[in-house]
C-alpha cells in the first residue's frame, strides 16, 4: 500500500513538473498585464525546439556527450519558446492587438509547428520511423547519484532529471522576486496600472516585453521536460496534450502565487493521472476523472470571487492593452 | 531676480485636427503657487502633462531654473525635480502607501520597505500631513490617497507640483487641510501649479493667476490685484452673469415620498439609512453631501436598481391620482404602472449612453419597445436626435457620430435632451454638470429649470454648494448614508450645509 501511495506522489511530481514550468511562466506574463493564452502553444514550441536542437547534434556527431546534448537542446527550446514570446509581444505590446485573439492564433500555432516537425523532421534527414532522442533522453533522466541508496524517500522525492529541481527553484526564485524587490514591485505596478507604472517612470513597453519572454522561456521548459524527461527523447504527435491549459487553470487556482503553484502543480499532477491509481475504471470514468482538475479550478474561482479579498484578484489590467496617449 | 523655477514659451500640441495648446507662456518663481484657470477642454490638463512627461510638445521650449529642457517622459520630469498630482489618482490599489511612494524609484541600496516608511512619516510631520505608511490604497479615502500622491512627489524630491483640480474630490475642511499644506510647501521654497475651476479657490491659495481659453494663452495676473469677474471675463471671453435664474415653484404637489429607506452594499455596509424626504412637483430638490454618501443609491433605489432593506417609496400618479409603491420594483415594472421617470445617471457613458453607437441608437435605447414590427423604425428616433442636436446645440459632424467622439458637455447634452424628451413627472439627474465648462453647465441649469416650469419634480444631485444655493428651491444634505439636513435654498448659507455635510449622525429639518 505504502510502495502504492509513493508510486502515486512520484507520478504525481512527474505530470506536475511540466504544469509548474507552465503556471510560473504565465504568472510572471500574467503579472505583467498579458494574459498570454498561447502558453499551450508556446510549451509545445519549447518542446519541439528541444527536440531539434537534440536531434541536430546528435546526427552530427559520432559520439555525443552527455553535457552537450543537454546545453544544445536546452538552448534550442529557450530559443524557440522567446520566439513565440517575442511575436505575442510584438503583437500585443507594439501593435496592440488583442491579448485573447492572439493568445489563441500563438496556440493554435504553436501545437501545429510542434506536430510538423514532429511528424517530419526524420524524412528531412533521409531517415524513418518516429523520433527517438536517446543520448539526449538518458542525459536529461540522470539522476541524483545517491537518490539510490535513500530507500522509498530516495525514490519517491529525489528520483528526477534536474529539470524538476529546476521547477522548483524557478518557481522559489520568481516569488522572491515578485514580493521581495523593486524589480517585482515595479512589475506588479505594470500589471495592476501601467498608467501608474508609467507615471511612475518605469518602462511599461520594456517590463511587458521581458516578462512576456522570461515567462514564455520558462513554460517552454515544461515542454522540454515532457519530451526530454517524461518520454526520454521520444516526440509523439500531440503527446503533450492539454496540459498548457491546466497550467493556465494553476495559475488561477494558486491566486497568481508562484509559490502556491509548486504544490498546486503536483495536485494537479496527481489529478491527472490519479485514474491510474484506481483499478476497474471505465474509460468513461476515467475521463470525468480527468476533468477534476478544472472543476476544482472552477471551485476556487468561485471561492475567490464570493471573498472578493483584493489580493486574491487577478491583476486588475490583465489582458488590456496599454498607449499612453490615449485620449 | 534669481531665474524662474520653470518658464514655458510658445509651446504647442495638437491632437489629430484638435487643437489642445496654441502658444502658451507661462512662469513660476520658487516659493509662488500659481493658478492655471479655464474652461473644460481649454488645454489646462495638457499643458501640465506636457510639463511632467505624459504628452511631449509639439512646439515650444521649455526652461527650468534658466536652462532649456527636453521632457520625453515622466522620468525626465522626475530627473528636473516636477512631480504631477493627476485628477485621477494614480495608485496602484492593492499596495500600501509606502509601496506606491516607492514605485518605479532606482534607490541606493536594498530595497527595503520600512525604510521607505520611515522616510515618508519625516515628510508627512514636516509638512503636517496625517498618513498611515503600510495602510493599502483600496481601503483609503479620496483624501487619504490625495495624501499619498503627494508626499509621492516629495519623496522623489519634486521643487515643482502640479495639482490638477485637487479639491474637487475633498469636503471644504479637508481643502483647507490641504491649503495649510500647500502653504507651507511654499515657505519650503518649493513651487506649485494649481489646476481648478472654484473661483474661490483661486483667490484663496495663489499669488498668480494664468488663464488659458480653448486652448491659447489669455494672461496672467497678480492674484491680489484681480476678482472673481475679471477672472471669469478672463475666462470665458466675455462677462457672465452668475444668477441663475429661479422662478417660485407654482403649486407644488408630494410626487415622490421616500419614508425610512435602507440599503446596504455588497461589503454589507449601510449606504442609506433611514432617509426619508418628500419631492414635489414644480420643485427642484437639491442633494448635497461629499461623493459617495449615498446619493447614487438613493437615485438607483428610486429608479429601481438598487435593492431596497426596508423602507418606501411612494410616487403620486398625477394621471390617476393613484398612490403607487415604487419599491422593489424593476425599471420595467415603473414604466408599467404608469410612472414616467427620468434618470441622469452620474456614469454618462456607462449607464446613460452607450458611447460606440451613435446619437440616433441612444436615443432607441430609451423607445425600442415602442416599436411594432420587427424590423428598427430608425425615422422618430431619427427625428429626436436632430431636434436635440438643434435646440441643446449639440456639436458634432451628425446625428450618425459615435457618442464617445463627443466631448463631455455635448456627450451630457444629449443623455439630458433624450431624458427630457420622455416628458417625465420626475426627473433624477447626478452631477449633470461635472466635467463641464460653464457656458454648457447654465445650458443644463436651463434646461432643469424649464421642467420645474412644466410641474417636474427635479432631483438634482451636486457638488458645488453655490450652485446648488443658486439653482434648488430645497436642499438636503447626506452624510455618510443619512440626512443630516434639509434646508431652503433661498435662505440657505453655504457655510451651514459644508457643516451639515461632514455630519454624520440626524439632523435638523430647517425649511
Amino acid at each position: 500500500m505504502l510502495a502504492t501511495i509513493a508510486s502515486f506522489i512520484n507520478a504525481a511530481i512527474i505530470q506536475g513538473i511540466p504544469l509548474l514550468f507552465g503556471s510560473v511562466g504565465e504568472i510572471i506574463t500574467e503579472k505583467s498585464g498579458n494574459l498570454n493564452l498561447g502558453i499551450p502553444g508556446i510549451m509545445y514550441m519549447g518542446g519541439i525546439s528541444g527536440i531539434i536542437g537534440g536531434y541536430l547534434y546528435e546526427h552530427y556527431t559520432e559520439e555525443p556527450k552527455a553535457f552537450l546534448c543537454v546545453l544544445i537542446s536546452f538552448l534550442a527550446s529557450l530559443l524557440g519558446s522567446a520566439l513565440m514570446s517575442l511575436i505575442y509581444s510584438f503583437l500585443t505590446v507594439t501593435l496592440r492587438a488583442n491579448q485573447n485573439v492572439t493568445g489563441l492564433a500563438l496556440t493554435t500555432f504553436g501545437v501545429g509547428v510542434g506536430n510538423f516537425f514532429g511528424g517530419s523532421l526524420l524524412s528531412f534527414f533521409g531517415e524513418s520511423g518516429s523520433i527517438s532522442l536517446i543520448n539526449t533522453g538518458l542525459a536529461y533522466k540522470t539522476k541524483l547519484p545517491f537518490a539510490g541508496s535513500l530507500g522509498l524517500f530516495g525514490s519517491t522525492f529525489l528520483s528526477f532529471g534536474f529539470l524538476a529541481y529546476l521547477a522548483v527553484i524557478i518557481a522559489i526564485v520568481v516569488s522572491f522576486v515578485l514580493n521581495k524587490t523593486r524589480t517585482g514591485l515595479n512589475l506588479r505596478a505594470v500589471g495592476e496600472n501601467p498608467a501608474t507604472a508609467d507615471a511612475a517612470g518605469i518602462n511599461v513597453t520594456k517590463y511587458k516585453y521581458v516578462s512576456t519572454i522570461v515567462g514564455g522561456m520558462i513554460a517552454g521548459l515544461g515542454g522540454l521536460y515532457f519530451v526530454m524527461d517524461y518520454t526520454a527523447g521520444a516526440w509523439t504527435n500531440d503527446g503533450f496534450g492539454d496540459r498548457g491549459w491546466l497550467a493556465i487553470a494553476i495559475v488561477i487556482f494558486a491566486l497568481w502565487r508562484p509559490k502556491s503553484a509548486i504544490l498546486s502543480s503536483f495536485l494537479f499532477g496527481g489529478l491527472y493521472i490519479i485514474c491510474v491509481y484506481i483499478p476497474g475504471l471505465s474509460s468513461a470514468a476515467k475521463e470525468l476523472i480527468k476533468m477534476l482538475p478544472y472543476v476544482v479550478t472552477i471551485i476556487v474561482l468561485v471561492i475567490a470571487s464570493v471573498r472578493n479579498k483584493k489580493e486574491n484578484q487577478p491583476p486588475q489590467s490583465l489582458g488590456l492593452t496599454y498607449f499612453r496617449e490615449e485620449r | 531676480m534669481s531665474k524662474p523655477a520653470i518658464e514655458l514659451k510658445n509651446i504647442s500640441k495638437t491632437f489629430g485636427s484638435t487643437v489642445a495648446n496654441k502658444n502658451v507662456n507661462l512662469t513660476v518663481e520658487r516659493g509662488e503657487i500659481l493658478s492655471l484657470l479655464g474652461e473644460n477642454g481649454s488645454g489646462k490638463t495638457t499643458l501640465m502633462n506636457m510639463i511632467s512627461g505624459i504628452y511631449f510638445p509639439d512646439e515650444g521650449q521649455i526652461f527650468i531654473d534658466g536652462e532649456e529642457v527636453v521632457i520625453r517622459s515622466p522620468k525626465d520630469a522626475f530627473d528636473h525635480k516636477i512631480g504631477m498630482i493627476h485628477q485621477h489618482f494614480k495608485l496602484v490599489d492593492i499596495f500600501t502607501a509606502a509601496e506606491n511612494i516607492v514605485l518605479g524609484l532606482k534607490e541606493e541600496g536594498r530595497y527595503n520597505i520600512k525604510k521607505v516608511s520611515a522616510r515618508v512619516a519625516e515628510i508627512s510631520s514636516k509638512y503636517g500631513f496625517e498618513i498611515d505608511p503600510d495602510k493599502k490604497i483600496y481601503e483609503m479615502s479620496v483624501s487619504e490617497k490625495q495624501t499619498v500622491e503627494i508626499i509621492k512627489v516629495l519623496y522623489r524630491g519634486a521643487n515643482l507640483l502640479i495639482l490638477d483640480e485637487p479639491t474637487a474630490v475633498l469636503t471644504p475642511q479637508e481643502t483647507q487641510k490641504l491649503f495649510a499644506v500647500l502653504r507651507k510647501m511654499k515657505e519650503d521654497g518649493k513651487s506649485i501649479i494649481i489646476i481648478t475651476h472654484k473661483l474661490h479657490e483661486v483667490l484663496a491659495i495663489s499669488d498668480k493667476v494664468s488663464v488659458l481659453r480653448k486652448g491659447e494663452y489669455i494672461g496672467t495676473v497678480n492674484t491680489k490685484d484681480t476678482n472673481e469677474s475679471e477672472l471669469t471675463e478672463m475666462m470665458v471671453g466675455k462677462k457672465m452673469s452668475l444668477n441663475i435664474d429661479r422662478t417660485e415653484p407654482v403649486d407644488p404637489v408630494d410626487r415622490i415620498i421616500v419614508k425610512n429607506l435602507d440599503c446596504i452594499n455588497r461589503e454589507g455596509v449601510k449606504t442609506l439609512d433611514n432617509v426619508s424626504f418628500t419631492a414635489r412637483s414644480g420643485e427642484i430638490l437639491g442633494i448635497a453631501g461629499i461623493a459617495g454618501s449615498g446619493q447614487k443609491e438613493l437615485l438607483e433605489a428610486i429608479a429601481g436598481l438598487q435593492h431596497v432593506e426596508s423602507g418606501e417609496i411612494y410616487y403620486n400618479n398625477p394621471k390617476t391620482g393613484n398612490t403607487d409603491n415604487l419599491r422593489d420594483k424593476t425599471p420595467l415594472q415603473i414604466r408599467d404602472l404608469g410612472v414616467r421617470l427620468s434618470f441622469v445617471p452620474e456614469d454618462r457613458l456607462g449607464m446613460g449612453l452607450v458611447g460606440n453607437m451613435d446619437i440616433i441608437d441612444n436615443m432607441m435605447l430609451r423607445s425600442y419597445r415602442k416599436g411594432k414590427s420587427m424590423f428598427l423604425e430608425r425615422k422618430a428616433p431619427k427625428d429626436l436626435a436632430e431636434n436635440i442636436i438643434e435646440q441643446l446645440e449639440v456639436v458634432t459632424p451628425g446625428p450618425t457620430t459615435p457618442v464617445r467622439r463627443l466631448s463631455g458637455g455635448n456627450v451630457q447634452k444629449v443623455l439630458v435632451g433624450r431624458e427630457i424628451a420622455a416628458s417625465p413627472t420626475v426627473l433624477m439627474a447626478a452631477y449633470p454638470v461635472r466635467g463641464l465648462d460653464i457656458n454648457s453647465s447654465y445650458a443644463i441649469y436651463n434646461l432643469l429649470n424649464e421642467q420645474k416650469k412644466k410641474g417636474v419634480a427635479v432631483i438634482f444631485v451636486g457638488e458645488d454648494l453655490d450652485v446648488l444655493i443658486e439653482l434648488c428651491d430645497r436642499i438636503m444634505v447626506i452624510g455618510s448614508g443619512k440626512v443630516t439636513g434639509i434646508v431652503d435654498g433661498r435662505t440657505a448659507d453655504k457655510s451651514e450645509i459644508g457643516l451639515l455635510m461632514t455630519k454624520t449622525d440626524g439632523g435638523v429639518v430647517n425649511e
